[in-house]
């Protein structure tokens, strides 16, 4: 490689910072598995217990349920969601 | 009290073995007395970088079978009187560690030696988890590169959850992130993740930065860790995370373009 070919790349370069891509795309990737990494292993069977309780009385199916575990700065969210179906519907 | 260390990394290839050698030999050179034991069983590889590889007779597995003596299998290195090297056995017996064999020669390596650092294999299996299990302190080697930067995220956050520490709510395992195959020069161009960006995406304290340097590799091919090649930008920056590690404020090195290395580069 020679001194010129150095300079050209070197100009060139500034044009595409393919690092500054790489670091995009990490902190999402990270910030998204970061969420996952802290999600406790009882969500799943919370939401099937939760729905034989609320069958009980009213009939939903348990993609109408969602339970979320969320980080606000220190405090922890468990945020619980019911869809109830429309009135004709229910028992 | 004796330390356990665990030089991890989750993506293979990125220099946990060299640097589980240098950094062996760093602080056998400072006086401590130091094993450092390979948990890649079935592809030992440790023996080859300290440049002992025909004077193994027993390995890891033979001591955690009871078919040898810790002592028996203890290879003492060459250069350094205060370093040992356990190696991993080649056959593929990862079965033979388990969670109170390796409790057990650790707690008997703590009785002669001031630091043991576990060579991690690559991965998130049985030998990795192993190998960090009982850390007390962890080096993280991550390469400035997309895949080693999430993978050793992915080991961060197996340290904080399944390790012995994090299981018995004890103090968190202390974290070292070692930078390796750095270039200046790329980075400089934008064309590698710099330092701080791999510090900041990580976020860990910073141990330091090996630079990509040709002497890693001859160190290899000879069978010396690249530490004890002084005249070398590898084993300088070694000899500062050693430094470092011990708690001395060495600045950090390597980290620019050097117009020495750039006049070399064009002229040869």
């Amino acid at each position: 490689m020679s001194l010129l070919n150095y300079f050209k790349r070197k100009s060139l370069q500034s044009a595409s910072v393919s690092a500054s891509v790489a670091k995009d795309r990490l902190q999402i990737i990270l910030a998204r598995e970061h969420g996952n990494r802290n999600e406790p292993d009882y969500l799943p069977k919370l939401k099937q217990e939760l729905l034989a309780v609320v069958s009980k009385y009213v009939n939903v199916d348990i993609s109408a349920i969602s339970v979320t575990r969320d980080r606000d700065g220190d405090c922890e969210i468990l945020e619980l969601n019911i869809t109830l179906p429309e009135p004709e519907v229910t028992k | 009290m004796a330390k356990v260390i665990v030089v991890t990394s989750g993506k293979g290839g990125v220099g946990k073995t060299t640097t589980s050698a240098s950094f062996a030999t760093g602080l056998a050179l400072r006086g401590k007395r130091t094993a450092v034991i390979d948990f890649d069983v079935g592809l030992r590889n440790l023996d080859l970088i300290m440049g002992c590889e025909r004077r193994v007779v027993y390995d890891f597995v033979n001591v955690l079978n009871g078919e040898a003596r810790l002592k028996q299998a203890l290879i003492k290195d060459k250069n350094c009187d205060n370093l040992f090297i356990l190696p991993a056995s080649q056959t593929r017996d990862k079965e033979a560690l388990t969670q109170e064999g390796v409790e057990r020669i650790l707690n008997e390596l703590k009785e002669t030696f001031d630091y043991i650092v576990c060579d991690s294999p690559a991965g998130i299996e049985k030998g990795a988890l192993m190998a960090l299990y009982f850390a007390d302190e962890a080096i993280i080697v991550t390469n400035p590169e997309i895949s080693s930067v999430r993978d050793s995220d992915r080991i961060l956050g197996i340290l904080s959850a399944k390790s012995h520490r994090a299981v018995n709510d004890a103090e968190p395992i202390k974290e070292h992130l070692v930078i390796t195959r750095f270039s200046p020069t790329r980075a400089e161009m934008g064309e590698m993740l710099s330092v701080v960006d791999v510090t900041e995406l990580l976020s860990i304290p910073l141990l330091g930065v090996i630079p990509e340097s040709e002497t890693v590799l001859s160190s290899s091919n000879a069978g010396i860790p690249v530490i004890n090649d002084k005249d070398s930008s590898g084993g300088q920056a070694y000899v500062d995370v050693v430094s470092r590690f011990l708690g001395e404020e060495v600045p950090m090195r390597f980290l620019d373009v050097e117009k020495k290395g750039l006049l070399k580069r064009i002229f040869g």
